[in-house]
């Protein structure tokens, strides 16, 4: 009960967006394709919220997040698909075990990679990125449900605006205690420099393998939900790029900022697909010539973040 | 004796595709080694290189080896200006942000490059410069060959490696450059102008890579504007394994790399063959996380 008296302003604010967008959903005032994205934006911020709790907060540079995105979504598509337990009442078990298995696969891995620093870490989390592709792409030799390089098709479409918002905040609630706990703490301590925790007591090699879980943790979550979404998966979601893409997301918002990623999350995600929108049929191939101009330019105007004008 | 000529047959074929990705590896590691970058728009400086050359060749019908110092002056042209514009304003920023910037202009010459106007998204057939032969041997039973395409990839990366180990250890450019890596504020204090040197890291490396990417398409020949992504993550990767910012280690990445994918494919499946190289990139960097040959010391 203190978890929800505590966020009580924070609660009401997301009440309201709800309530708005609840009422613009019911009266058809935006189209099927905006609610659509609209649900997306949440799912992208639960999963670059995670890379910042890993990347951001504990200073553990990943590069292979979109990998532990794919494990939520296929894990939870799978089981609801086998199981035939395709319905509103299961869907959290599943969404959760999305997460879960997110999480079992950071920890295995974790172990011996969290190890490495910096740009061996990187390039360590990449890799397993790409292991991961492979796999999926290979998947259909383990079960044909899963489809492997055709694509995991006909999966039952459960994620409405209710439980996308609704986890959403309810993670980031949840993340935001996380970061003000003692563990919290710690992660940052360890960001700042590793080798000062370890001298003033703080099991640093456990409290990066608790922030690399978490995080995949709500990668997984939100992989699961944009399973049930877009009710088709393809290997080719999940690759290197997507992976970039939360990186953007996290280091335009600031690292080390929530409120900063879901401001980041939602003007990436709108930008990206309003060119979409705005830009004429015949020249809407120039988007990507476009985003990567901006995010050129982005960097040089605001090297940490759009939120930071200079350091601290 | 059958299955040891195929092998032999495949590590050559390996040592071929090995040769191209050293030629990309070694811009990678002396980028690394300078600016501690991760320059994931050399890649697309390769793919630049490939159709460079494919212009050259079928427009122009230019002898091979005008080719050749043609497409190496044009991509160390991209090099230049892509370090001149894009990374040079964030020499001071932190370095996750230059890391967006190269990964902004890496999207950025992909897609640029496939619009319709400039060089498509199609698969485009690159030109053979000379007819394909090959040499057969059979020393004491056990049979062998090599085409003149995998003798002219060997011999033209075998001597690019000799020029850089000159360039680098025995003039005096090189000796800056070695000293920017090991340190860069005591090597300005030196009187080492930063810049230059940076930029001529640079322009070496794109031009090596411009190499490599007329040497793919005559090896390969089917080029497109993505074909840069993974053999440039690829290299990086070979560059890691050989242990980042030494020369030679790149090039030993690079081969065993080359070999591992096509022995993978050769034998087990090619779809595997991607898995492979990061099983071996996660094992080096769990025993030996600076590399095969690396040492602490010893950058670039």
């Amino acid at each position: 009960m203190r978890f929800f008296l505590e966020s009580k302003k924070l609660m009401l604010l997301a009440l309201g967006i709800y309530v708005i967008l609840r009422l613009s959903f019911s009266f058809d005032i935006v189209s099927e394709y905006i609610e659509q994205i609209t649900i997306y934006v949440f799912i992208v911020i639960l999963a670059a919220t995670g890379l910042n709790v890993i990347y951001g907060y504990t200073g553990q540079f990943s590069l292979g997040h979109a990998a532990f995105y794919g494990i939520g979504a296929y894990t939870s598509a799978y089981l609801a698909k086998t199981s035939g337990l395709e319905n509103f009442l299961f869907f959290p078990a599943m969404i959760l075990a999305g997460g879960l298995m997110a999480a079992l696969v950071a920890y295995i891995i974790g172990i011996p990679i969290l190890r490495l620093r910096d740009d061996f870490l990187g390039i360590a989390t990449l890799g397993f990125g790409i292991l991961v592709r492979v796999f999926l792409d290979n998947s259909d030799r383990i079960s044909e449900t899963l489809g492997g390089s055709r694509g995991f098709t006909g999966i039952a479409r459960l994620t409405n605006l209710e439980i996308a918002f609704f986890v959403t905040v309810f993670l980031l609630l949840v993340t935001r205690n996380f970061i003000s706990s003692r563990y919290g703490l710690f992660w940052r301590c360890i960001k700042e420099d590793e080798t000062a925790s370890a001298s003033i007591g703080i099991d640093t090699a456990r409290m990066k393998l608790m922030a690399f879980v978490y995080g995949c943790f709500l990668a997984g979550v939100a992989g699961a939900l944009y399973a049930h979404l877009y009710t088709f998966l393809h290997p080719s979601n999940f690759d290197f790029l997507r992976s970039i893409d939360f990186l953007i997301i996290v280091i335009l918002g600031g690292m080390g900022n929530i409120a900063g990623t879901i401001y980041a999350g939602l003007l990436w995600v709108g930008f990206i697909e309003g060119l979409r929108i705005v830009l004429p049929a015949n020249i809407v191939d120039l988007r990507w010539v476009f985003i990567p101009l901006l995010l050129i330019v982005l960097m040089m105007w605001r090297p940490y973040g759009l939120m930071t004008k200079k350091k601290g | 004796m059958e299955q040891a000529s195929y092998i032999a047959a495949q590590v050559i074929n390996g040592l071929q595709l090995g040769a191209v990705y050293a030629l990309i590896a070694l811009g990678y590691t002396m980028v690394y080694g300078i600016l501690r970058l991760i320059n994931f728009a050399h890649g697309d400086i390769f793919m630049l290189g490939a159709f460079v050359a494919y212009f050259l060749i079928s427009r122009f019908g230019m002898p091979l080896y005008l080719v050749f110092f043609a497409t190496m002056a044009v991509t160390a042209l991209s090099g230049y200006l892509m370090e001149k514009i894009a990374y040079k304003p964030l020499r001071n920023a932190p370095r996750i942000s230059l890391l967006i910037t190269a990964v902004g202009v890496s999207l950025f010459l992909e897609y640029f490059c496939s619009l319709r106007s400039i060089f498509t998204p199609d698969y485009i057939g690159f030109p053979r410069p000379f007819e394909m032969e090959t040499y057969n041997f059979s020393p004491g039973g056990f049979e062998f060959s090599f085409t003149n395409v995998q003798a002219l990839i060997f011999a033209i990366t075998f001597s690019a490696l000799v020029l850089l180990y000159l360039l680098v250890y025995r003039t005096k450019q090189g000796r800056a450059m070695r000293a920017v890596s090991y340190d860069q504020e005591t090597a300005a204090l030196m009187g080492i102008n930063i810049d230059n040197t940076v930029s001529l890291t640079f322009m070496v490396g794109a031009a090596l890579a411009g190499m490599g990417g007329v040497l793919y398409g005559i090896a390969y020949p089917q080029i497109n504007v993505f074909m840069g992504i993974m053999p440039g993550i690829k290299s990086f990767i070979a560059a890691v394994l050989g242990g980042i910012g030494i020369i030679h280690g790149a090039v030993i990445g690079g081969l065993i790399v080359g070999v591992s994918e096509v022995i993978v494919s050769a034998f087990l499946s090619s779809t595997y063959r991607d898995g492979v190289i990061f099983v071996i990139l996660l094992i080096v960097l769990l025993v030996k996380p600076s590399g095969i040959f690396g040492k602490r010391s010893d950058k670039v």
